[in-house]
C-alpha cells in the first residue's frame, strides 16, 4: 500500500506541473472552451463508475454505479460537443490557407 | 478480481496512451489554430479509456453476471448521452450555468463512486487508512462541489437570487462546518467501520457547499466557477488514488491545476485574494455603497448623435461586459463593427479578464457572433492604446472601466486592475440608467467631461446606432 501511495503522488505531482505549464500557455480568449474540454476530460471518472457496475457486489453499489455512469456520460458527451462548438465559432479575419 | 496479469498490462497501457492525449489535448487548446485538434484528441482517449475498461471487464468479470452488467452499462452509457446532447447545444449566453451543473454532475458521479467504495469496503475486507484517508478527501471534495455548483448554476440561471445573502458569524459558522467534516474524517479513517458517521460527514460536505456559494454575487461568479472546477478536479484524482486509477490521477491533477490557474487570473483581475473572494468582503461593499450619493449632471446623447460621432472616428474600441450578455446584444454589435469597419475604421474589442460570468465569456459570446478573434484585445495589450483612442464604446460593463479603482482609496474595488477608457477622446456608455450596477458601486467615469451615456436597452440602442449608421450612408 505504501509504495502505490507513493506511485500515486509521484503521478499526481509530475500532472500537476504539466498541467500548470501547460495551461499558463493558454490564451484568455479560450479560457471557457478550455473549461468545458477540462470537464469532459475529468469525466474519465466514467471508468471508475463502469467497474463499479461492472464488478455487481450488491445492489446499491449497483444502483450509484449506474447514476455516476449515467453523470459523467452527459458530461463527457455534453462538454466535448459545446468545447467544439464553441472552437468552430473563433474565426480569424485574416483568410486562412485552407 | 483480476487474475489475467496479461489484461492488467493491456488495460495499463491504453490508460497510458489515453493519458498522453489528454496532455496533448490541452496543449492544442492554447490557440484557435490547433484547439480543434485537441478535442480530437482528447476524444480519442476517451473512447480508448472506455473502451479498454469495457473490454476488461469482459475477461475479468464474473460469467453469471457480466451480461447483465454490460447491459445495465449500456444503459447508462445511452441514457448519459441524451442527457449530454442538449446540455452540449444550450445556448452561448447559458455557457456559465451550463459549465457550473456539469461541475456538479462531475463531482456526483466522484461521490457516489466513493460512497458506494466506502460500504462495499466495510461491509467486505475492510479499509485500510490510506484508503480511507482520500476517500474522505474525494467525497468532502466532491459533496461541496455538488451543492455549490449547483447553487452557482441557480444563481447563473436566475432561478436563485443572484443578491448575496450573508448573517452575522457566517464565515465562523462555515469554518467550524469544514472543522466538522475534517474531524469525522479523521475519526472514520480509524474507524472506519462507524457507518453511522459517514453519512453525516456527506451531509456535512453537501450543507458546506450550499453555505459556500450563498455569499457570493453575480461579479465574482468567474472566480468561483475556477474554483469549482479546481475542487471537481481535485476530488476525481483523490478517487483515482482510492481506485488507484493513474489516468483519474492525472485527468483530475489536469483539471484541478487548469481550475487553479483560472483562479488565481480571476481574483487577480479582482485585485482580492482567494480567501476574500470565499470569505465575502461584500458585506464591506454595501456599507461603502450607502454614503451619500448626490444626483450630479450627466451628458447623455441619442442614437443619431452617437452615431455621427462613431462615423466621425478613426479608431474605436468597444468594451463589452455581462450587460451585452443580458441584452443578447452581441449580434447587433457585430453589425455594428461591420458597419463602422466598413467605412475604414478601426474597431477593437477589449476584454476585461471577469468581463462576464465566468473566464473568456465575452470572448465566446463574440465568436459566436462571427467577430473575428484578432480583434479581441486583453486589458494588458489595449490598455497603452487608449490614449489614442477616439472613441470608446462600453456596453453593459461597469466596474471594469472604474477609474476610482486606481485613484479613490476608499473605493470598494481601489486597486482592481481596470481597462483605461476614461483617457480616450469620447467616452460612450450604453447602460438602462443612472441606477449604480450590481455591487451598488458609483462610477465617477460617468460625470466626466468626455463622457456621454447613451440610455437604453444595449440590443435597441446599438441597433439604432446601426440604423442611423447605414441610413446616413446611403
Amino acid at each position: 500500500m505504501g509504495s502505490a501511495l507513493i506511485d500515486g503522488l509521484f503521478v499526481f505531482m509530475m500532472a500537476g506541473f504539466i498541467g500548470f505549464e501547460v495551461i499558463k500557455r493558454i490564451s484568455p480568449l479560450l479560457h471557457t472552451p478550455l473549461m468545458s474540454i477540462t470537464n469532459a476530460l475529468d469525466a474519465i471518472a466514467v471508468v471508475g463508475a463502469i467497474v463499479l457496475v461492472g464488478r455487481h457486489e450488491s445492489r446499491p453499489a449497483l444502483i450509484l454505479g449506474i447514476l455516476a455512469t449515467i453523470a459523467a456520460t452527459s458530461n463527457i458527451v455534453g462538454g466535448f460537443l459545446i468545447t467544439d462548438r464553441m472552437l468552430r465559432m473563433f474565426k480569424s479575419s485574416r483568410p486562412t490557407k485552407s | 478480481m483480476t487474475t489475467f496479469a496479461g489484461s492488467q498490462a493491456f488495460i495499463g497501457f491504453i490508460y497510458l496512451i489515453a493519458s498522453a492525449l489528454f496532455i496533448l489535448a490541452l496543449k492544442w487548446m492554447n490557440a484557435p489554430p490547433t484547439a480543434r485538434r485537441g478535442i480530437l484528441a482528447g476524444e480519442i482517449g476517451m473512447v480508448l479509456a472506455i473502451g479498454g475498461t469495457l473490454l476488461q471487464l469482459g475477461i475479468d468479470g464474473k460469467l453469471e453476471h457480466i451480461a447483465i452488467s454490460y447491459g445495465w452499462i449500456f444503459v447508462a452509457l445511452g441514457i448519459g448521452t441524451a442527457i449530454g446532447i442538449p446540455l452540449g447545444l444550450v445556448q452561448m449566453t447559458a455557457v456559465p450555468q451550463r459549465t457550473a451543473l456539469s461541475h456538479a454532475f462531475g463531482a456526483f458521479c466522484v461521490t457516489l463512486v466513493g460512497t458506494a467504495e466506502y460500504y462495499l469496503g466495510v461491509q467486505g475486507p475492510g479499509i485500510p487508512a490510506f484508503k480511507m484517508s482520500v476517500l474522505c478527501c474525494e467525497v468532502i471534495l466532491g459533496g461541496l462541489t455538488v451543492t455549490g455548483s449547483l447553487m452557482a448554476a441557480g444563481k447563473l440561471q436566475e432561478v436563485l437570487p443572484q443578491r448575496p445573502i450573508t448573517f452575522k458569524g457566517q464565515n465562523f459558522f462555515n469554518l467550524s462546518l469544514l472543522a466538522v467534516a475534517v474531524v469525522i474524517a479523521g475519526y472514520l479513517v480509524h474507524n472506519p467501520a462507524a457507518t453511522h458517521l459517514y453519512p453525516v460527514m456527506v451531509g456535512i460536505a453537501l450543507l458546506f457547499g450550499v453555505m459556500l456559494v450563498i455569499p457570493i454575487g453575480g461579479a465574482d461568479m468567474p472566480t468561483v466557477i475556477s474554483l469549482l472546477n479546481s475542487y471537481a478536479g481535485l476530488s476525481a484524482a483523490a478517487m483515482g488514488f482510492v481506485l488507484g486509477n493513474k489516468l483519474l490521477i492525472i485527468a483530475g491533477a489536469l483539471d484541478g491545476s487548469s481550475g487553479f490557474i483560472l483562479s488565481v487570473i480571476m481574483s487577480k483581475a479582482m485585485n482580492r485574494s482567494f480567501t476574500n473572494v470565499l470569505f465575502g468582503a461584500f458585506g464591506q461593499v454595501a456599507a461603502a455603497a450607502a454614503g451619500a450619493q448626490e444626483a450630479r449632471p450627466v451628458k447623455s446623447a441619442s442614437p443619431d448623435e452617437a452615431a455621427g460621432i462613431l462615423a466621425a472616428a478613426s479608431k474605436v474600441v468597444i468594451v463589452p461586459g455581462y450587460g451585452m450578455a443580458v441584452a443578447q446584444a452581441q449580434h447587433k454589435v457585430r453589425e455594428l463593427y461591420d458597419s463602422l469597419s466598413k467605412r475604414g475604421i478601426d474597431v477593437r474589442f477589449a476584454i476585461h479578464p471577469v468581463a462576464g460570468r465566468m473566464p473568456g465569456h465575452m470572448n465566446v459570446l463574440l465568436a459566436e457572433a462571427d467577430v473575428p478573434y484578432d480583434r479581441l484585445m486583453e486589458m494588458d495589450d489595449i490598455n497603452g492604446d487608449f490614449a489614442q483612442t477616439d472613441v470608446s464604446l462600453i456596453i453593459g460593463a461597469n466596474d471594469v472601466t472604474n477609474p476610482a479603482a486606481k485613484t479613490d482609496q476608499s473605493s470598494p474595488i481601489y486597486g482592481m486592475p481596470v481597462l483605461d477608457v476614461e483617457k480616450s477622446h469620447t467616452v460612450m456608455v450604453i447602460k438602462r440608467s443612472m441606477n449604480p450596477g450590481f455591487a451598488g458601486i458609483d462610477n465617477p467615469l460617468y460625470y466626466m467631461d468626455q463622457t456621454l451615456m447613451l440610455f437604453g436597452d444595449a440590443k435597441v440602442f446599438v441597433s439604432n446606432i446601426v440604423k442611423e449608421l447605414s441610413g446616413g450612408h446611403a
